[in-house]
C-alpha cells in the first residue's frame, strides 16, 4: 500500500511521524522536570524517595523515546542526522552526557555501597532535568533559528564555526524556548506528582509550586510564540528549490495549513486548562490536559517547521544549504519498508498502555516505601 | 584525497572503540541472563515452589543494575554515528538508518515496558502476566541486538543497496538481502549466543562462589542447574555460528581472514595455527619482504583450507597475495583496485562537474552507474580511490595499507576461540556433577568456575576487536575508508569528549561492580528487593 505513494507524500508522513515522536518526548519529560524538583518538594529522605519512585517508573520511556525520536531521524532523514549531529557536535554530545549520567541514577541510587553515595545520584538527575530540557529545547529552536553550515555538492557538510553548536546558545530566541520547555517540564512534572502520589503534605507543595512555574512557563511560551510568528522564515520555492526570506513565514504556514492552527491553538487551550484545574478545581487530572495539550503544541510547531515549502534546518552560513523534508530525507524504497514498520506504532502503544495500566491500578505512598516486596530505586 | 588531520581519525576511532566496548560489557550479560531468569520464573510459575521464586528475584536483581548501565551507554553509541562518523551516515544512512529505527520501534520499547512489569509487577499482576513479560523482557532485549548486528553484518558485506550519483549515497534497493545476508545470520547467532554463555558462565562462577562460602547452597545448585544446561546448547551453537562467521569471512573479507590466521603467504591444504607465539609484533607497515615470524606454533594440517572453503585442498590467500595479486588464483592486486575505484571516484567527480555545463557527457557517465558491468569491474572498489597517488611508490606503499594489525587480530582471534572450547569443557563438568550432587567437593572445579568470569568477558571483547579491527581501514567493506567516515570536527573536542566519556563510563563501572559484589554478598535473603 505504501508503495503506491509518492516520494513526498513519504516525506511527509514521515515528517508527520518524527514530529509526533519529538512532541511525546516533550511531554514526557515531565520526567525531567520533576526530577529538577525532588529538594524542592521533598523535604525528607521518605519523601524524596517517593518522588524518585514515583518518576522512577517513568523514567524509561522518555529515555526510549529519544532513542528512537534520534533512529527514526536518522533513518528518514539521514541528512539531518549527518549534518546536525556532526555539525552542532557540542550541544548534542553534552545532552548525551546529560542522559548517561540519568540512567544509572534510579538504579543506583538507593543501593548500599554504590560509590558516590545517593546525593550525587540526586545531582545527576538534577542535572538531567535542567541541561536535558534547556538544551533540547534550544537545539530545536534552530529549526526556526537556523544553524550554520554548508553542504558541498556530495552532500558532506561543514560546520562554519569551531563553537560546533554552542553558538545556538547565544542566540536569545533559541534560549527562549530552552527555558520554555525546562519550566513547562516543571510544570508537567507537577501535575504527574498530583496525579499519582497519594500524599497530602506533598500534594499542598505541588500546588504551590505549579503557580510558581507557571507564570514564567506561560510568559516565555508567549513571547517565543509571538516571536516566531513575526520573524522571518526560510521558504522555499517549489519550482526551482531555491531557499529564500519570506517576511512572516511561519505566521503564513499557519494560515494554510488550518488544521495545524487548530492543533495549535486547541494544544495551548489545552496546556493551560490542565494548569488551571490543578490550581483551582483541585483535580488531581491536570496532566492529561497539559500533556494532550502539549503534545499537540509541539507537533504543531514542528510542522510548521517542515511543510509548507519550509526548510526545517536552514543554515544562516548558505542559505542554499538549508535543508528541507526533500532535499534531506532517505529514498524512497527505504522510506516505504520503514513505513510498514510503522504500522508497529499502534500496537506498541497498545501494550504500553495495557501494562502500564496492570502496574499502576495503586498510587504511591509511603507505606510502599517501606514494604520490601516489591523494587524500589 | 582530502587532507583529513590523522589524529581526528584515531581519536574518533578511539572514542568509538571505547563506547562500544563498554556498551558490550553490560549487554551480553543482559541478553543471557534474561533467558535464565525466564527459565527460572517458568519453573516457579509450574512447580510453585517459593525457593524457585527466591531464586529468580536474586538474578533478576542483578539484571537490573547491569541493564540500567547498559542503557546509559547505548545512547551514546547510537548518536555517535552523526556525531563522529557524518559523512559515514550520510552516504549509508539510507541503508543503516532503518535497522536502527526499526530497533527503536520493536525492540527497546518492548523491553523498557516488559522489564518495569518484571521489576514492579510481582504483586500487582498475575503470575502468568508476569511469567509472560519476563520472557517478553529476555525477547527484546534479543531483538534489540538483531537489527544492529544486521547493521554491523551489511558494513562487513554490504548487499542489497545501489549508488545514487545524484545524491551520492548508498541506497537501499532491497531490504530482505540485508536482514537475510549469510553475514548478517552468522553474526546475530554468534554474537547472542556468545551473551547467553557469558551469563551462563556469570550464574555458575557466582554460584560456585556461594558454594564455597557454604551459603544458599540449594540456590547455588538450581542456578548451576539451569545455567549450566543452556550454557552447554549455547554453546555449541556459538562454536558452530563462529565456524560459519569464518567462513563467510574467508569469502568476503580475506584480507580479515587472513589477518586472523597470520598467513603471510598463500597456501593450498593450509593448516591451521591451533596456538601460536608471533615474534615480532608488526604494527608497522608491511612489505613485500615481511615474512610470518612465529616462534612457536603448534598446527592442525589441512584444517585451514577445511575451514575456510569445506576443501582441505583449496587454496587459502595470503596478506601477500591479496596486496600483491595472484594471477594463478586470479587475485586482482590492491594497486589495481586501487587505479579502479579512482575511475569510480574521478566518475562520480565529474558527473557533479558537468551538471550545469555537459549535458550530453553528463547523461553519459549517469548511464554509467547503472550499467553493471561497469559498477563490477570499477565501482565495486570505490573506497580503494582514496588510496590513489600520481606517485607510483606512494601508491605502492598505500597498497599495504588495506591490512588491518596483524597480531592484535590474531591473538583476539585465538584467544576467542581457546576460551570457547574451555568454556564448554567447564559446562559439561559443572553439570555432570551438579547431576550426581558432588559438585561441593570439588573445590578447584568451583574455584575455575569462579576465574572463568573475567575470563568470558574476555573472549568477549575479542571477538568484537576481531570483527572491527580486523575489518580496517574499511567502514564499509571496500567503499568507505575510516578515514573518509570521520566528521570533520577538531580533534581537540574529539580529545575532551574521549576523556569524558573515559572517566565517567569508568566511574560508573566501578560503583556497578560495588553495588553488584555487595549485593551478592547480601545474596537473595531480602525478599529480592
Ligand atoms: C563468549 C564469547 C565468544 C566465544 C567463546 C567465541 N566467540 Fe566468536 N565472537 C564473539 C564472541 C565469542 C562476539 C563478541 O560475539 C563476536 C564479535 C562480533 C561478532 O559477530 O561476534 C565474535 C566474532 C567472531 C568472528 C568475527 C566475525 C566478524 O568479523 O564479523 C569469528 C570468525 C568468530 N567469532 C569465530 C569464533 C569461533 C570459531 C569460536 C569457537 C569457539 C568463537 N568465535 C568463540
Ligand atoms: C554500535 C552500535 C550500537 C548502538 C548504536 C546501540 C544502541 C543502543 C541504545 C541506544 C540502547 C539503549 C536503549 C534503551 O533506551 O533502552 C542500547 C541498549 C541495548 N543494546 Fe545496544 N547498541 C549498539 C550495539 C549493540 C550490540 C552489538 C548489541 C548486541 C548484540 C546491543 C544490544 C543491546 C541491548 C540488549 C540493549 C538493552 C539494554 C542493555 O544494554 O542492557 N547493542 N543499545
Ligand atoms: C558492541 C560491540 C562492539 C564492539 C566491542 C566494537 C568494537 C570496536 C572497536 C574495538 C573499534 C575500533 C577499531 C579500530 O580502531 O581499529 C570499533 C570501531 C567501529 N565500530 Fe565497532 N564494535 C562493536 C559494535 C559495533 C557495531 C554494532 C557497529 C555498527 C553497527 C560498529 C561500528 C563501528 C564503527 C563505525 C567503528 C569506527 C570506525 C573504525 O574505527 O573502524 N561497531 N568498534
Amino acid at each position: 500500500m505504501f508503495e503506491t505513494l509518492s516520494h513526498l507524500a513519504l516525506q511527509q508522513y514521515w515528517w508527520l511521524l518524527v514530529s509526533l515522536l519529538g512532541a511525546l518526548l516533550v511531554f514526557l519529560m515531565f520526567v525531567q522536570g520533576g526530577q529538577t524538583l525532588i529538594y524542592t518538594i521533598g523535604k525528607s529522605e521518605v519523601e524524596r524517595a517517593m518522588l524518585v519512585n514515583t518518576l522512577g517508573r517513568k523514567w524509561e520511556f522518555t529515555f526510549t523515546t529519544l532513542v528512537t525520536f534520534g533512529g527514526a531521524f536518522f533513518a528518514s532523514f539521514p541528512l539531518f542526522y549527518s549534518t546536525s549531529f556532526g555539525g552542532a557536535y557540542w550541544v548534542w554530545m553534552i545532552i548525551l552526557f546529560a542522559f548517561v549520567i540519568q540512567a544509572v541514577s534510579y538504579e543506583f541510587r538507593s543501593r548500599p555501597n554504590n560509590l558516590f553515595g545517593s546525593k550525587t545520584y540526586e545531582i545527576f538527575l538534577f542535572v538531567n532535568g535542567l541541561i536535558g530540557t534547556i538544551l533540547i529545547g534550544v537545539a530545536v529552536a534552530t529549526f526556526f533559528t537556523g544553524a550554520n553550515f554548508y553542504i558541498n555538492e556530495m552532500n558532506q557538510s561543514h560546520w562554519a564555526t569551531s563553537l560546533h553548536g554552542l553558538e545556538a546558545l547565544l542566540n536569545l530566541h533559541n534560549l527562549t524556548l530552552g527555558l520554555t520547555i525546562f519550566f513547562l517540564a516543571r510544570v508537567l512534572g507537577l501535575l504527574y506528582f498530583i496525579n499519582s502520589i497519594d500524599d497530602d503534605v506533598l500534594y499542598d507543595r505541588s500546588v504551590k509550586h505549579l503557580f510558581y512555574n507557571a507564570i514564567p512557563f506561560v510568559v516565555l511560551f508567549l513571547i517565543f510564540v509571538v516571536w516566531l510568528l513575526l520573524r522571518d522564515g526560510f521558504a522555499v520555492n517549489n519550482e526551482t528549490m531555491m531557499v529564500y526570506m519570506e517576511p512572516f513565514k511561519y505566521w503564513h504556514n499557519l494560515l494554510s495549513m488550518p488544521i495545524v492552527f487548530i492543533s495549535l491553538f486547541v494544544g495551548v487551550i489545552g496546556v493551560l486548562y490542565g494548569i488551571v484545574v490543578a490550581l483551582i478545581r483541585k483535580s488531581t487530572n491536570g496532566i492529561w490536559f497539559s500533556g494532550i495539550g502539549t503534545v499537540l503544541t509541539v507537533l504543531s510547531l514542528f510542522l510548521l517547521a517542515g511543510f509548507n515549502n519550509t526548510s526545517f534546518y536552514p543554515s544562516y552560513a548558505d542559505m542554499q544549504s538549508s535543508l528541507t523534508i526533500e532535499n534531506s530525507s532517505s529514498s524512497k524504497f527505504t522510506l516505504t519498508v520503514m513505513s510498514y514498520v510503522s504500522l508497529l506504532i499502534p500496537f506498541v502503544v497498545g501494550y504500553i498502555y495495557y501494562a502500564w495500566r496492570a502496574i499502576n491500578k495503586r498510587k504511591i505512598d509511603r507505606d510502599e516505601m517501606e514494604s520490601k516486596e516489591i523494587h524500589i530505586y | 584525497m582530502e587532507h583529513i588531520d590523522l589524529s581526528l581519525v584515531d581519536w574518533s576511532r578511539a572514542q568509538f572503540a571505547l563506547t562500544a566496548m563498554y556498551h558490550w560489557v553490560f549487554v551480553p550479560l543482559t541478553l543471557g541472563l534474561s533467558f535464565i531468569i525466564a527459565f527460572m520464573e517458568s519453573i516457579y510459575v509450574k512447580t510453585g515452589d517459593e525457593k524457585w521464586k527466591k531464586t529468580t528475584r536474586f538474578w533478576m536483581k542483578l539484571f537490573g543494575i547491569n541493564f540500567a548501565i547498559g542503557v546509559a551507554t547505548g545512547i551514546i553509541l547510537e548518536f555517535e554515528f552523526g556525531t563522529n562518523w557524518s559523512n559515514y551516515s550520510w552516504f549509508v544512512g539510507d541503508i543503516f538508518g532503518a535497522p536502527l529505527a526499526i530497533e527503536g520501534i520493536m525492540a527497546f520499547f518492548m523491553e523498557s515496558t516488559f522489564i518495569a512489569v518484571m521489576f514492579f509487577g510481582w504483586d500487582k499482576v498475575s503470575k502468568k502476566f508476569h511469567l509472560t513479560a519476563t520472557w517478553l523482557t529476555a525477547i527484546g532485549a534479543n531483538i534489540s541486538a538483531l537489527w544492529i548486528l544486521v547493521a554491523n553484518a551489511w558494513m562487513q558485506n554490504p548487499v542489497g543497496m545501489q549508488f545514487n550519483p545524484d545524491t551520492a549515497r548508498m541506497e537501499m534497493v532491497n531490504f530482505w538481502d540485508v536482514l537475510y545476508s549469510p553475514s548478517a545470520i552468522s553474526k546475530f547467532i554468534h554474537t547472542t549466543t556468545s551473551g547467553f554463555v557469558l551469563a551462563a558462565v556469570f550464574v555458575i562462577g557466582i554460584s560456585s562462589w556461594f558454594l564455597l562460602k557454604k551459603r544458599h547452597q540449594l540456590m547455588a545448585k538450581r542456578s548451576m542447574l539451569v545455567s549450566s544446561v543452556f550454557g552447554i546448547i549455547a554453546s555449541i551453537t556459538l562454536i558452530v555460528s563462529g565456524d560459519s562467521s569464518a567462513r563467510d569471512i574467508a569469502k568476503y573479507q580475506p584480507v580479515k581472514f587472513a589477518a586472523m590466521e597470520a598467513l603471510y603467504e598463500g597456501k593450498t591444504q593450509a593448516p591451521l595455527v591451533a596456538i601460536g607465539l608471533i615474534g615480532k609484533l608488526n604494527y608497522d607497515s608491511i612489505t613485500k619482504d615481511t615474512k610470518d615470524d612465529f616462534l612457536i606454533k603448534i598446527e592442525i594440517p589441512n584444517m585451514l583450507s577445511y575451514l575456510a572453503f569445506m576443501d582441505p585442498n583449496a587454496f587459502v590467500p595470503g596478506i601477500k597475495d591479496l596486496v600483491l595479486g595472484n594471477e594463478d588464483y586470479n587475485i586482482l592486486s590492491v594497486i589495481e583496485k586501487i587505479k579502479r575505484g579512482y575511475v569510480a571516484q574521478q566518475s562520480l567527480k565529474l558527473y557533479k562537474e558537468t551538471e550545469k555545463t555537459d549535458k550530453v557527457l553528463h547523461e553519459a557517465l549517469k548511464a554509467k552507474f547503472t550499467d553493471s558491468q561497469w559498477l563490477n569491474t570499477y565501482f565495486r572498489y570505490f573506497g580503494y580511490g582514496s588510496y590513489y597517488d600520481d606517485d607510483s611508490k606512494i601508491m605502492e606503499s598505500n597498497a599495504f595499507k588495506v591490512v588491518p594489525p596483524v597480531s592484535l587480530t590474531f591473538y583476539a582471534f585465538h584467544l576467542m576461540v581457546i576460551l570457547g572450547g574451555h568454556f564448554l569443557l567447564l559446562f559439561l563438568i559443572v553439570l555432570y556433577l551438579v547431576v550426581i550432587n558432588r559438585i561441593e567437593k570439588y573445590k578447584i572445579v568451583l574455584y575455575t568456575a569462579l576465574w572463568t568470569i573475567p575470563l568470558v568477558y574476555i573472549a568477549s571483547q575479542s571477538g568484537w576487536i576481531v570483527a572491527e579491527v580486523g575489518r580496517q581501514p574499511w567502514v564499509i567493506q571496500d567503499l568507505m575508508t575510516t578515514m573518509n567516515a570521520v566528521s570533520k570536527i577538531d580533534s581537540s573536542s574529539v580529545i575532551i569528549t574521549f576523556i569524558l566519556f573515559a572517566v565517567l563510563f569508568t566511574g560508573l563501572l566501578i560503583a556497578e561492580l560495588g553495588i553488584m559484589i555487595k549485593q551478592i554478598k547480601i545474596g537473595p535473603k531480602d525478599g529480592g528487593h
